[in-house]
């Protein structure tokens, strides 16, 4: 049984072009679903959030998975993005035209991070790891501080009343340029430059490899997304403020990314939706509906107080999932393994494993 | 037809005088042979000449261009590859991503090519692939081309070091200890291999070796370096028995 | 005595008490540092979960001060000593980002599950009546010269144990070399536990403190002055025991005179602006000195 399985896998995993008809299936979807309520509003938003950490941890999964640096900045970058986006539909582009001009402003988001991206690449050059985590932490900090500190921008209290134009639509389409791109990059020579730097950055200059150009762009790559994050998040949450572009933001990233496997595209957007889901399937509504079955002396779902406390010990779960995960699998789940659709025919074939899975960054795994 | 010069090279490690005076004259073509006691500043000195280190004193030029002051991509992208003493491969990713990584210089496209993977982009993957695998199968890895670097057996890591190298194309190799941790037999192999790689890359060689079997036997000159200077500099035999060598090499005895 | 002489007196002094506080914390980091180079990013929850157990120990069980002090301090360094066993000893010899991650995860445990059993934040009594003198201007509370002579004498007797008894001599051993130390006969898993409990304990003793100085405590207290700590760590280079404690001061200073001349929300701005100047400036630390890599 499992042998048919694993033969209906394999021959499902060959056919490329299945990811053509997904992504049409996916584009036609993300347009009837709003507009004919296929799913109710929750599910909508809750996949809206999905596609937003997606593009938070496939870009972040550049730097610290795939160049193996480690970045603290994220919501730094995101907090970018999102503060550009909303001023701009907020008090800048006509309001009339809103909804053609959305996306200027996350592109607009997306730009000036990268922008900020740059700068932070410079320390880079000479410090890595833990001095890295630290100037990028710094980096956050300050723009947190800076933020607060602006009363045109609204200082601590934040921008409320953002208008909701962040669609399903939007969040899909973002999110396949975003995946689309960053593989792009991997299997180019920057990206190949970017990899090298992780395993070893001397040997890496000593094979010709340009790592400043390399590093600038990565970091201005992975930046420019996070900002585009930004941007659809402002609009979808309709409030955004300094605290909500915590440490706590990027250590969430930060465990969708190693959840799912350092330099790993498949298992970025296995991560963040498993930790998305997950967070979601643990909310305290859902798991009262989930338990609503039992008698009310197990489970009284009128008891505020057993509600309340649901959300807590999901909280108390998670990061307990993620020690798990990282005693368990160190690289995280896809670590250095790849989904082979988005590894190129031409990689593929080089490698010569387009049956069976090998080792090396290029490896072709299936995401079992 | 001179390749490299190096004149009057000093190099301090803070107050420590790693390499005091050191002079070097390649021409196209040549094989030569650098050696001295342990701690005599020989690897110093290739990481002087590819830029990791940079020239306290001296100038080292490469054809027309001064090396000195160059960062190690910018002098390798000159065509000057290079290996390790110990080892450096990119040990998780696959050989054939290896190869590929030292193809950084001559990949021509740019940036936004990369991005989208238009333009040349396709045209210059390919001709990577294609010469990596090339390369590959001249060292007869082609089959590991899948195959993540580390899991590699010690002999065929030091190969895939040398086809990395070779992958730079370049015009002067650097070798650092290529007999490092192989047996005679292994010698042998490697000394009428380099020698192969040699005519077949048209290259000029320079090498780090402490096994005087190999050195004394492809070298058609060398280098003897001691307290970071160059203490005699001739052919095998000249080498072999001269006064200062045999000194700086005291209870060594005759080599050969 | 002039104003400006006292009030400067007087921010110097608060200055010292937020600084050994920041330094208890930050010789945790810099000890772990030293041993695994490893940063233990759990560490700030660590001072939190201090500073709850010094709740417990004050208020469920009515212990004085000096019991409930010591309580804390080995309370919290069971806790460092079971974080490492559980988390971070199978991963010695992972990648180092998962232990950075494990670390991470570690962090928010502590903090989401002490919030899961205290949703509110906890009241921490006055263990110790707080007399208040005046010295020509100058108002010394005996809480602070309590808080500044005990953290003080604490990083005097880590420097002595450290640098003077064969457990100190093994620690430095180990942090110099991890391959040969173990072959001369050092019991580096005893050590490296050894190390986590002082740290942690250290921790415990700064979280009493920073409760009975602040006597407001929440789960996430631990977040930025575990930060902060961190940063006096780096700033006095990581590693280097005297350089966290001289970071911890500088920090402990720069902040208080910030705030004094400031609005209290450029006080993180300045902070970190400072650690990034001193990053550039000097990225080993005052005290640090540069690592170099052999090609």
């Amino acid at each position: 049984m499992s042998a048919l399985l694993r033969s209906g896998w394999e021959w499902f995993i060959a056919q490329r072009w299945l990811m053509m008809v997904f992504l049409i299936i996916g584009f036609v979807l993300a347009f009837a679903i709003p507009e004919y309520n296929l799913l109710n509003k929750y599910v909508q938003l809750v996949m809206m959030y999905v596609g937003i950490n997606i593009i938070l941890t496939v870009s972040l999964n550049l730097v610290n998975g795939y160049m193996g640096e480690f970045s603290l900045a994220h919501a730094g970058f995101m907090a970018v993005g999102a503060y550009t986006a909303a001023l701009l539909t907020q008090k800048v582009l006509p309001i009339a035209a809103h909804p053609w001009l959305f996306p200027l402003a996350v592109l607009m988001g997306g730009l000036v991070a990268a922008v900020l991206g740059l700068i932070v690449a410079v320390p880079s050059f000479k410090v890595r790891g833990d001095y890295l985590a630290i100037i990028t932490l710094a980096f956050l900090m300050i723009v947190k501080s800076v933020i607060e500190n602006i009363d045109y921008i609204g200082g601590p209290r934040g921008i409320p009343g953002i208008k909701k134009l962040t669609t399903l639509p939007w969040v899909f389409f973002w999110v396949v340029v975003t995946v689309w791109v960053v593989r792009n990059f991997v299997y180019s020579k920057y990206g190949r430059g970017v990899l090298s730097i992780r395993e070893d950055e001397i040997a890496s200059d000593l094979m010709s490899v340009n790592t400043r150009r390399v590093k600038f762009m990565a970091f201005m790559v992975s930046s420019f997304f996070a900002g585009i994050a930004g941007g659809l998040f402002a609009h979808l949450l309709q409030f955004i403020s300094p605290r909500v572009f915590d440490i706590i933001k990027t250590t969430d990233v930060l465990i969708m990314v190693y959840l799912g496997g350092i330099a790993s595209i498949g298992g970025s957007i296995l991560g963040a939706t498993a930790y998305t889901v997950l967070l979601e399937l643990l909310r305290p509504s859902t798991v009262a509906a989930m338990l609503a079955w039992l008698p009310a002396m197990v489970f009284d779902p009128l008891n505020e107080y057993v509600i309340s406390h649901l959300g807590v010990w999901r909280m108390v779960i998670m990061p307990l999932l993620l020690v798990l995960v990282m005693l368990y699998w160190p690289r995280g789940i896809m670590g250095l393994r790849e989904f082979r659709w988005f590894v190129p025919k031409r990689d593929m074939e080089a490698h010569h494993c387009l049956n069976k899975p090998t080792g090396g960054s290029h490896d072709a795994a299936d995401g079992r | 037809m001179t390749l490299l010069t190096a004149v009057k090279v000093k190099h301090y490690f803070g107050g420590l005088c790693a390499v005091s005076d050191f002079n070097l004259q390649l021409h196209y073509g040549d094989l030569m042979g650098i050696i001295g006691p342990n701690g005599a500043g020989k690897t110093t000195i290739f990481n002087l000449i590819t830029g990791v280190y940079r020239a306290s004193e001296g100038s080292i030029r490469l054809r027309n261009t001064e090396l000195v002051g160059k960062t190690p991509h910018q002098i390798t992208a000159l065509r000057v590859g290079r290996t390790f003493q110990n080892i450096r491969l990119f040990r998780d990713l696959s050989v054939l991503d290896n190869v590929r990584i030292a193809h950084y210089a001559q990949a021509d496209y740019s940036p936004l090519e990369a991005l989208l993977h238009i333009g040349r982009y396709r045209r210059e993957e390919q001709r990577i692939i294609e010469n990596s695998q090339r390369l590959l199968a001249i060292f007869k890895l082609e089959h590991l081309a899948g195959e993540t670097a580390k899991n590699l057996p010690y002999g065929l890591q030091r190969r895939l070091e040398i086809a990395r190298a070779l992958a730079i194309g370049p015009e002067l190799l650097l070798l650092d200890e290529p007999a490092a941790g192989m047996n005679p037999n292994e010698i042998d192999l490697l000394m009428e291999f380099i020698q192969w790689i040699r005519t077949e890359f048209k290259l000029t060689i320079l090498l780090i070796e402490h096994q005087m079997k190999l050195v004394m036997g492809i070298c058609e000159r060398i280098t003897v370096l001691d307290f970071g200077e160059t203490l005699v500099e001739g052919p095998p035999e000249v080498i072999q028995n001269h006064p200062k060598v045999l000194e700086a090499y005291l209870g060594e005895g005759p080599v050969g | 005595m002039s104003e400006s002489i006292v009030y400067w007196l007087q921010q110097t002094l608060n200055a010292l008490q937020l600084g050994s506080i920041y330094a208890l914390i930050a010789l945790g980091y810099t000890m772990v540092y030293g041993i695994l180079t490893m940063i233990n990013f759990a560490h700030g929850d660590v001072f939190m979960v201090g500073a709850f157990f010094c709740f417990i120990a004050a208020v469920y069980l009515g212990l004085p001060f000096l019991p409930t002090l010591l309580l804390t301090m080995a309370g919290a360094a069971l806790l460092g000593v079971l974080i490492e066993r559980l988390a971070y000893k199978p991963l010695r010899n992972a990648p180092r980002v998962s232990a950075i991650i494990t670390a991470l995860g570690l962090g928010l445990f502590l903090e989401n599950f002490t919030l899961a059993l205290a949703p509110y934040p906890k009241h921490i009594p006055a263990l110790l009546e707080n007399v208040t003198w005046d010295l020509g201007g100058v108002s010394v509370s005996s809480l602070q010269i309590i808080i500044i002579c005990l953290s003080l004498g604490l990083m005097f007797l880590l420097d002595y144990v450290v640098h003077r008894t064969p457990v100190g001599m093994a620690m430095r051993a180990i942090s110099w070399d991890k391959t040969f130390v173990p072959l001369m006969g050092v019991p580096v898993d005893l050590i490296i536990s050894v190390t986590f409990a002082i740290g942690a304990g250290l921790a415990g003793a700064a979280g009493t403190m920073y409760a009975l100085a602040y006597p407001v405590i929440d789960p996430y207290m631990g977040i930025m002055v575990g930060w902060k700590a961190f940063i006096s760590a780096v700033v006095g280079g990581i590693g280097n025991i005297r350089g966290a404690m001289i970071g911890a001061f500088i920090l402990g200073g720069v902040e208080i005179m910030v705030t004094a001349f400031f609005p209290s929300t450029y006080r993180d701005f300045v902070a970190f602006s400072l650690l990034l100047l001193l990053i550039v400036i000097r990225p080993y630390g005052i005290l640090g000195k540069p690592r170099t890599q052999k090609v």
